[in-house]
């Protein structure tokens, strides 16, 4: 990779360049060292031995795994529809001309952007849902989430200029008809990135539904090394080395489709962007 | 709603939260520490160093909060460290605070517009004094209003560690739940208290970002 200048360096010279080189063997080597130190503590106790790893051979195990991922991805569904459907309405009463409905939504709002999801999502498990832990993990997720995006979808439709909604206004458009038809689509476009960001750290969050006994991935794993008894102890090692990159490349894969998306959009707005005058 | 001032639940409520103080304030020096460190790693010129820091970035960002509490809670012994579940809570909860601190202040030091950079260097300053007197102060009018939220949601994060053993809030809740209190009452309480602290640091950081407000 050449070299640029930054904010920090400018381009390096020759001298430079060999410093760089140098700090670059170096810092290779520390990794190295930090790597090699860490499979080597991991090997030394045995997490690498054929018993520890043995039970991701059964069908069973892995059919558990896929059965876990299903539940993650059902509830990472049902949480981003409800958090989208409640973000729309909360975003759409905080902007509302009447003062109590906005008062009312961004009490909502404030509320549960500040509580922490796990105090939320464990209340509804006890006082509601005890037996269907599902639904409090989704409702959690929903309403914190959804006050979130509607926080999001609410800051877009206030960047759209202003020129935009005057003009719906001299056409005469009422203001629902002027949201719907100008205001949101320009905001959702801008936004998009961000609500998908947001929707990353839904999927994520659905590893609280672990705390209330909701058989998603996390506590799938939980049960598949509490179950296999080794010399060595239980497997919660390999687990964790299994399911970590589940979620990882999961989550990527959203973080990809943002990026995606994003680039879509900006090629859209360069090509409706007149010349300059 | 009185259910606080009955059989003695003050004081376990009052250690519950000076826990939830304690164990946020430990993460958020542990995350800042950590994070300035990755940020150096990820705008250093030393390509090495530069991957190093975005792939550790990538990996914390997108696990889980609880599948890390799960890992340091159950993999660290396995291969024979045993710490406390308060530092474990720490590690966990720093470690994954940090990337975002990274991120934060990466893109901040992004904001500054290179020719600032530039003058500073063609007037001779040296690396050191152009980061110190001219770069970090631009970055930081930048980087206060992300890295409130970061820290606003610290506190929030930390009730996943009253679920792996730290008897912190999260922990409490689960406690008075189990003794039959109404869970409403239970959570109204509980709540009023994470509103204390998140308050507490947006008011912080307002504070902080009112102070260096300069006309640009």
């Amino acid at each position: 990779m050449t070299a640029r200048a930054s904010v920090l360096y400018d381009v390096p010279g020759p001298r430079a360049r060999a410093r760089y080189r140098a700090f670059g063997v170096l810092g290779a080597l520390g990794i190295a060292a930090l790597l090699w130190y860490a499979v080597a503590q991991l090997a030394e106790h045995g997490q690498f031995s054929a018993q520890m790893w043995a039970p991701f051979e059964y069908t069973a195990v892995q059919q558990r795994i896929l059965d876990g991922v299903r539940d993650t991805l059902t509830a990472f569904g049902l949480a981003a529809v409800l958090s989208l459907v409640l973000g729309v309405l909360l975003a759409a009463g905080r902007l509302s001309d009447h003062r109590p409905v906005r008062w009312a939504a961004s009490g909502v709002v404030e509320f549960f952007r500040a509580m922490p999801l796990l105090i939320m999502i464990f209340a509804l498990y006890q006082a509601v849902f005890s037996a269907r832990p599902l639904w409090a993990l989704v409702l959690g997720l929903g309403l914190y989430n959804g006050a979130v995006q509607a926080e999001i979808i609410r800051g877009g439709v206030n960047a759209v200029p202003r020129g935009q909604s005057e003009a719906g206004y001299a056409l005469g458009l009422r203001k629902s008809q002027l949201m719907a038809t100008v205001l949101v689509p320009q905001a959702v476009r801008a936004m998009l990135p961000a609500m998908i960001g947001q929707l990353v750290v839904t999927l994520k969050d659905t590893s609280l539904g672990f705390v209330i006994t909701y058989t998603e991935l996390l506590y799938v794993g939980k049960l598949i090394a509490g179950n296999t008894s080794t010399p060595q102890g239980y497997p919660y090692i390999p687990v964790v080395l299994v399911i970590a990159p589940i979620y990882i490349a999961l989550c990527l894969a959203l973080t990809a489709l943002a990026r995606w998306i994003e680039s879509r959009g900006r090629r859209g707005t360069n090509r409706r962007t007149p010349a300059p005058a | 709603m009185g259910i606080l001032f009955e059989d003695g639940n003050f004081g376990l409520f009052r250690d519950g939260f000076l826990r939830t103080v304690e164990l946020s304030a430990a993460s958020a020096v542990l995350a800042l520490l950590l994070g300035v460190l990755l940020a150096a790693f990820r705008v250093s010129p030393v390509p090495v160093l530069r991957t190093f820091a975005t792939v550790w970035i990538e990996i914390f960002r997108n696990t889980p909060l609880t599948l890390l509490f799960f890992a340091v809670t159950f993999g660290l012994p396995r291969v024979d460290v045993h710490l406390s579940a308060f530092v474990c809570a720490v590690l966990a909860l720093g470690c994954y605070t940090a990337s975002f601190v990274c991120e934060v202040l990466r893109s901040g030091i992004n904001t500054v517009p290179l020719g600032q950079a530039e003058a500073a260097r063609s007037l001779g300053m040296t690396f050191g004094q152009t980061l110190v007197q001219v770069v970090l102060p631009q970055a930081g009018r930048a980087v206060l209003g992300p890295m409130s939220s970061v820290f606003i949601a610290l506190p929030r994060n930390s009730a996943i560690a009253g679920a792996f053993n730290v008897a912190e809030l999260y922990s409490v809740q689960q406690t008075l739940s189990e003794r039959g209190y109404a869970i409403f009452a239970v959570f109204f309480w509980i709540a009023l208290a994470y509103l204390c602290v998140s308050a507490t640091v947006a008011l912080g950081f307002r504070r902080l970002e009112h102070r260096p407000a300069v006309a640009r």
